[in-house]
């Protein structure tokens, strides 16, 4: 069990944790994810989102996170005139698909020079779960900062990933390592308890079989 | 926090000779590497944002993002205004009446400090404000008294849920409740045993309580069930004062929450499928908002 700001607490806009808060919260993921503002915002809810996001303002929540709003803030009321005067350009659609958790987005988001799609679910209190990245699949809570490192799936990758990071003096909190299949791409994800500079990341990028390196920043 | 129980919490205030609230911020140093004043200051802008939330929602023009609820603190405050008769008074209508219009700002997308769900936001302001405008309760007490709560939530959330779509309503205003009631017996240096034996008399009179709002919507009827359960939670706080306590031991009052919420049908778990939200006005309503 965490912490007590866990009950009393979040701090957020209303009306329901799980529908708005937790969407404004994929959406701020979603834009640290493309490091920029977002230009141009593809969303797709599902399941309740999809039945109840015009009553719960899932959607004024979601675009709120992208402009980048924090979840206190009195502006996510109004994110639809906001965007519209910063030039995010978005579009909201509906599906369901039973494989997915019930309060789910998917979100493909463009920037000047970025692009990225993710998929993420809202699992109630404000918590989340990053689900998918550009077509690879996780489960990252958002709540401590993540790396997410595209690796070979060769022998001696994670043992040049830990050493890179022991190196460094950096403590690995949770590490998981998952493929799509044999010999193909491997997805490293290791959640830190300190905020990995970019000295290590480069460090990371080095390495002859990672491919590439992406920081998911504590929420 | 590594607190399994509330026997627990209350045997080891009673060893250190402290309250409940000292227990809990220093489990919460422990966890989050914080010091006592970090914790403290956070407590009170989370009060902070509970007085705004209870006074903003007052406001005479409020109204939900669906339509559906709005400015009826708004109308209670006007009732009471001049020397007529009213079955409430002092604390309870009061902590009725913010309860009320905390929720009010929650439905209509203001900023609130979740206690322990958005749709139960309205209950512990609702009674910490009534308690502090009575008895001038300094901002350092109210703090106390919402660690104290925080305390009860957290093993509520650990024994059993908080979410009503796991639990239903019970979990969700029920916790409120007895967070809420713990927190005014605090106010109240109610011992250790007090604060808890009324989270427990809160808990136990709300047990079953379904979860099925209509359209789905944090609204209907969750905002003025805010209201009658800040003086629910005031009743159980005044009994556990008076020395009533709760026949079942607290701990398995919330084991019996849990058991009764994971044997509650799904459609009465924040579903909309059951309940108000399948009654002929329900379903009318939700076609309304959603245009389907």
């Amino acid at each position: 069990m965490g912490s007590i700001f866990d009950i009393l607490g979040p701090i957020t806009v209303g009306p329901s944790s799980s529908h708005t808060a937790g969407a404004i919260r994929i959406g701020l993921v979603c834009r640290r994810l493309l490091r920029e503002d977002v230009k141009e915002a593809e969303i797709k809810f599902y399941g309740s989102f999809a039945e109840t996001y015009k009553g719960h303002g899932t959607d004024k929540a979601l675009i709120g996170g992208l402009l980048g709003l924090p979840m206190a803030s009195e502006d996510v009321k109004e994110s639809f005139a906001i965007a519209e005067k910063k030039g995010l350009k978005f579009s909201i659609s509906t599906a369901q698909d039973p494989r997915y958790h019930p309060n789910t987005v998917a979100i493909s988001a463009k920037g000047e020079r970025n692009e990225i799609t993710i998929r993420a679910s809202s699992v109630g209190g404000g918590s989340i779960k990053l689900n998918d990245m550009n077509g690879y699949g996780m489960d990252i809570s958002c709540d401590m900062d993540t790396l997410v490192i595209r690796n070979r799936d060769n022998p001696g990758a994670l043992a040049a990933i830990t050493k890179t990071m022991s190196d460094k003096g950096y403590n690995i909190g949770t590490l998981r390592l998952s493929r799509s299949n044999k010999g193909g791409d491997a997805v490293t994800i290791v959640e830190m308890d300190e905020r990995p500079e970019n000295k290590l990341i480069e460090a990371l990028k080095e390495l002859p079989l990672v491919i590439d390196v992406v920081l998911i920043p504590k929420l | 926090m590594n607190i399994k129980s509330l026997a627990d919490l209350e045997k080891r205030a009673n060893e250190r000779g402290c309250d409940i609230a000292q227990i809990v911020l220093e489990e919460e140093m422990v966890e989050s590497g914080k010091t006592d004043k970090e914790i403290c200051a956070r407590v009170k802008e989370t009060f902070d944002v509970m007085k705004n939330a209870a006074l903003s929602g007052l406001a005479k023009n409020s109204k939900s993002v669906s339509g559906l609820t709005g400015a009826d603190a708004f109308k209670y405050h006007e009732y009471r205004k001049g020397d007529r008769r009213c079955v409430l008074s002092g604390i309870c209508a009061d902590a009725m009446m913010y309860a009320v219009s905390a929720a009010e700002t929650n439905a209509a997308m203001g900023v609130i400090a979740a206690a322990p769900t958005a749709g139960a936001s309205g209950i512990l302001p609702g009674v910490m404000l009534a308690m502090q405008k009575a008895y001038d309760f300094s901002d350092d007490e109210i703090i106390r008294a919402l660690l104290c709560a925080s305390g009860v939530g957290m093993v509520i959330a650990l024994r059993s849920t908080v979410s009503g779509a796991e639990g239903g309503c019970q979990a969700e205003c029920g916790t409120g409740a007895s967070m809420a009631a713990a927190a005014a017996c605090a106010l109240l240096s109610g011992t250790a045993r007090q604060c808890i034996e009324a989270s427990a008399l809160a808990m136990k009179n709300c047990l079953g309580l379904a979860c099925d709002p209509v359209a789905g919507l944090v609204e209907v009827p969750c905002v003025k069930r805010n209201g009658f359960f800040a003086v629910h939670a005031l009743t159980a706080a005044d009994m556990a004062m008076s020395g009533i306590e709760s026949v079942i031991p607290p701990d398995e009052v919330i084991d019996a929450m849990y058991q009764i919420g994971v044997s509650l049908p799904s459609a009465i778990r924040e579903t909309a499928a059951g309940g108000l939200a399948a009654t002929p006005t329900g379903c009318a309503l939700k076609r309304k908002i959603f245009k389907t």
